[in-house]
């Protein structure tokens, strides 16, 4: 709460929004829509596509906070490669094409009452942590050249260890998807 | 020598018994001498020792064979004149039926069961008759009650015969309760179970709870000798094979009431109310009983109530004091008993029915069953107590005796103060007695005139009995008509009878001659005193008097209404006894009180505790099980496996978690 | 820009994740939730370092972090998934309760009555 005081000023009106926010909003608004229809839709394959549409969106989201490198990388790796990953898992499963009506499962009511209660929770807390803190834009915060010196400055062990993780699981993903030879 | 055979005499029926149960199946043959053999033998082996024993012989033996703590308790043999005499009685009457049920049962499949257990049943009571210790005699008095309880129950396909059974099994056991601390009280008094060290103390003065122990005493011989309280169980124990009936009524169960008060009788002479409690539950034995005999239908039940009521002036007689003539009268009274329950059964064998009623219907029994006939006239009469049948005998002795205590010198033999004898008592028994010698003399009268006399219709053949007041009638009942002669008896059935019409007729006179059977008891004379005995036979005689014109009045009203009502009997009850008929026939109420008062009550008790078990007591038992399994079903649910459940339940509680913490802050 | 605005963008889409992982009935699809979760924690994670303009720039590196963890994470799990649906057949979640090793044709066959035997089972002993 003392730090929501800092950046108050009079110039940023409550009900005066940026042309910045506005597009946050609109687009925040279809993220949240698409993750919505990503876990709630009956077409797995679709699923998957609406994901794209959500993290894609985020993506857009992270560049407007000015964090471009992250926008790039949510791309690259999210929508490139994640999203990728997932719709093989979905085929290598045999997930049917079209509507399966058991995509959800009995535990649906109680999982919506429980998110619904978190929802109302986190968002509580956290608009009234954050009713008067704005951010400032105007200077870019999360350029290449910025992160890539905190990255490799002050960053370095970190990276490496999860580089080594990284590795791990490559590792550890080949082993566990491969066929064993079936034994004489 | 004289101890030797003394034990064998309870010992051969026991070892007949053992050697009956176990060759029964495998040896039918066997079965037979098996059963009678022994008896037999041991009915000579007693004759024996009475011989040797000899008058006012005795013999007392005692061994014992393990240390038992406090109270020693030894196998011991106490053979007086008493004793001795009812041995020979009890192995004679038992001979007799032995040979009688080869004959009367010998078509039944449970035979050898059947002649074991009367062996048995004859060794527990010669084991009560000789032995000299209480626990001793406890053991053969608990031994004839299971046995009573298994030959009672003989045809046990029957219901009414199972809850016979069961019925005597219970009262008897109700009474032996209260016998067997009666036991321990005199046994802690007296410092030993020894009958002899008992009846020491009590002359000593060392017994300082006689009343009590004597009254405790009396509940069991009330059980056992079918006196008034608890007398419902003889009636009913007619379900069992006559033979039994003979058995228990004459020689062994009601006689060891009996004969242990007389055993104990310095005891209970110690105690006033002991006596007074005796003698009016005889009287009130006795009347009812006669009361109830004549009005009964059923021929054995006639003679079921008329042992309770013979009982009576056994217990009469002890009750003022002179157990010599309680003693005379319990021998006379196993003679003709068991005279009158053997010819009963020939006759209900010939008849094929138990009912007075239908055999007053029936023709020619005394006909085809001769035997049965003159032997159970003999009984009825000596039952009757004409002179000069040893009914007659006895029961004056008894009368004797009451008239005696009436005028306040008891009879007592010398076993204790006479003074403790209230004269009030006396005049009480000899009052209940000569009353209840009109009411025998009268029943004896009916069940001979119904069983062998049947009302004549006119137009039946040949001799006509009332028949000659009644106007023609051509109704004849089908019973009435003519049979064929009907078997000959066996003479395995018609050989006891007269064996035993013997001692019915003579007994009595031994009780006259001085030296014969007063010596073998206390000495007390026998002989009738010379105010009742006139009193007694005419009351005796009006009552046989009274029967026959009410019969002749009754058979004359049948044959009037011959027409009408072709199943009427000639019965001279309901003139006799007007409107105590009824009451009279359901033995005045007491097993439907005893029914109120006890069964039903006891009955709902079971119900409760039933309901309480499975409603309330299985009920917690139920949710014991079911509550576990309840919550064990609930929880399993939420361990399905299921990882989303799972992670639902995480979430939940992470958001629950997270709501305290902002609402505390 | 108002900072409520990244933060509930972050929560709503948390929440819609977790309804995902909690809801959803297909391995896979849970997977896809537990990435939209994890996104909303970048998005959250950028949003205040952005506030904050932290000298370290912790926040944008850890969004870093995170993205390779969900990445390993994304390929394990999906590794995981295969290999439960080659031995039981399915890649229900709700279908692989049960922790034994047994061939899925059992599991396949069982699970439908499962339930209901077991209750009888239950009854017998109440």
């Amino acid at each position: 709460m003392n730090l929501a005081a800092a950046p108050l000023d009079s110039t940023h009106g409550f009900l005066s929004p940026s042309g910045a926010e506005i597009v946050f909003v609109l687009v925040g608004l279809g993220v949240l829509g698409a993750a919505l229809l990503t876990v709630t839709t009956k077409q797995l394959v679709h699923a998957a596509l609406w994901l794209v549409v959500a993290l894609g969106g985020l993506a857009i989201e992270y560049l407007l906070l000015t964090a471009e490198f992250i926008a790039w990388v949510q791309v690259l790796i999210y929508v490139g490669a994640v999203v990728v990953l997932v719709l093989f898992g979905l085929m290598l499963t045999r997930a049917p094409i079209g509507a399966s009506p058991d995509a959800d499962s009995g535990n649906r009511w109680l999982a919506l009452g429980v998110a619904l209660a978190a929802a109302a929770t986190l968002v509580t807390l956290v608009v009234d942590a954050f009713r008067c803190t704005w951010i400032d834009l105007g200077t870019v915060a999360g350029s290449t050249k910025a992160n890539g010196v905190s990255l490799f400055r002050y960053w370095v062990l970190p990276f490496e260890a999860l580089s080594v993780l990284l590795l791990a699981a490559l590792v550890g993903a080949i082993i566990l998807s491969r066929r064993e030879k079936k034994e004489p | 020598m004289t101890l030797t055979l003394a034990i064998l005499v309870p010992l051969l029926p026991f070892l007949g018994a053992l050697a009956g149960l176990a060759s029964g199946r495998r040896a039918p043959g066997l079965v037979r001498p098996l059963a009678v053999l022994p008896t037999l033998a041991s009915a000579v082996l007693a004759v024996l020792v009475l011989a040797k024993l000899g008058a006012k012989g005795h013999l007392d033996s005692a061994t014992r064979l393990t240390p038992t703590g406090g109270l020693p308790i030894s196998l011991s043999v106490h053979l007086d004149g008493i004793a001795v005499l009812l041995a020979v009685l009890v192995t004679v009457v038992a001979t007799c039926v032995q040979i009688y049920s080869t004959a009367y049962l010998r078509e039944d499949p449970r035979y050898p069961s059947y002649a074991a257990l009367v062996s048995l049943f004859t060794a527990a009571m010669l084991l009560v008759v000789y032995s000299g210790d209480l626990i001793v005699l406890l053991v053969g008095w608990e031994v004839m009650g299971v046995c009573s309880y298994f030959l009672v129950g003989h045809h046990w396909e029957r219901p009414d015969a199972r809850s016979a059974s069961i019925k005597a099994f219970l009262v008897t056991k109700l009474g032996d309760v209260p016998f067997l601390f009666g036991i321990f009280v005199l046994a802690t008094d007296a410092g030993t179970f020894q009958i002899d060290g008992i009846l020491g103390a009590a002359a000593a003065g060392r017994l300082h709870h006689a009343t009590l122990a004597a009254l405790l005493l009396l509940c069991g011989v009330a059980g056992k000798s079918a006196q008034f309280p608890l007398h419902t169980w003889l009636p009913d124990a007619m379900a069992g094979p006559t033979p039994v009936s003979a058995l228990i009524h004459a020689a062994t169960m009601v006689a060891a009431g009996v004969y242990l008060v007389a055993r104990l009788e310095p005891v209970f002479l110690l105690s006033t109310a002991a006596l007074v409690v005796l003698g009016i539950m005889a009287v009130i034995t006795m009347i009812g009983s006669a009361l109830c005999a004549l009005a009964q239908d059923d021929l054995k039940r006639v003679l079921a109530y008329s042992t309770v009521g013979q009982l009576g002036y056994m217990a009469g007689a002890l009750a003022v004091g002179d157990r010599d003539a309680a003693l005379f009268h319990l021998l006379t009274h196993g003679a003709f008993k068991a005279l009158l329950f053997l010819s009963a059964g020939v006759v209900i064998h010939a008849a094929h029915t138990n009912s007075l009623t239908a055999m007053s219907r029936m023709d020619g029994l005394r006909r085809r069953i001769p035997d049965a006939y003159a032997t159970m006239g003999i009984g009825l009469a000596s039952l009757a107590g004409l002179p000069p049948f040893s009914g007659f005998f006895s029961k004056d002795a008894v009368l004797t005796a009451a008239e005696h205590a009436a005028n306040g010198d008891a009879l007592t033999g010398g076993l204790g103060p006479a003074g403790n004898v209230p004269s009030w008592l006396g005049w009480t028994v000899l009052i209940g007695g000569l009353l209840t010698a009109l009411l025998t003399a009268a029943y004896a009268t009916r069940l001979w005139l119904l069983a062998f006399f049947p009302v004549r219709r006119p137009a039946a053949e040949g001799v006509v009995e009332v028949g000659a007041v009644a106007p023609t009638a051509a109704a004849v009942a089908a019973l009435a008509s003519d049979e064929p002669a009907g078997p000959v008896e066996p003479a395995a059935m018609v050989g006891p009878l007269w064996l035993l019409a013997v001692p019915s007729v003579a007994l009595g006179l031994v009780g006259l001659w001085p030296h014969a059977l007063p010596d073998w008891l206390d000495g007390v004379s026998l002989t009738p005193s010379s105010v009742t005995w006139p009193i007694a036979t005419a009351l005796a005689l009006l009552g046989a008097g009274l029967a026959w014109l009410a019969w002749r009045r009754a058979a004359a009203r049948v044959l009037a209404e011959a027409e009408a009502d072709a199943a009427a009997a000639a019965d001279p009850a309901p003139l006799l006894l007007g409107p105590l008929l009824q009451p009279s026939r359901n033995g005045f109420g007491v097993d439907a009180l005893y029914d109120r008062a006890f069964v039903r009550p006891v009955l709902g008790a079971a119900r409760l505790v039933s309901f309480l078990d499975r409603e309330v007591v299985e009920t917690y038992v139920q949710g014991a099980a079911g509550t576990p399994g309840l919550i064990g079903r609930v929880v399993r649910r939420a361990q399905n496996g299921n990882t989303q459940g799972y992670l639902s339940a995480l979430a939940a509680g992470v958001v629950v978690l997270a709501v305290i913490v902002a609402v505390a802050q | 820009m108002h900072l409520v605005f990244p933060a509930v963008l972050a929560a709503l889409l948390f929440c819609v994740g977790l309804y995902g992982v909690l809801a959803r009935r297909n391995a896979v699809l849970m997977l896809m939730s537990v990435e939209l979760m994890l996104n909303a924690v970048n998005l959250n994670l950028v949003a205040f370092d952005v506030w904050l303009r932290d000298t370290l720039h912790s926040g944008q590196a850890l969004t870093l972090f995170t993205i390779t963890v969900a990445a390993a994470e994304i390929g394990l799990g999906l590794a995981i998934v295969l290999l439960i649906f080659r031995n039981r057949g399915t890649a229900d979640i709700d279908r692989v309760g049960r922790l034994t090793d047994g061939d899925e044709k059992a599991d396949d066959d069982e699970k439908p009555g499962d339930q209901k035997a077991d209750d009888e089972e239950m009854e017998g002993v109440g």
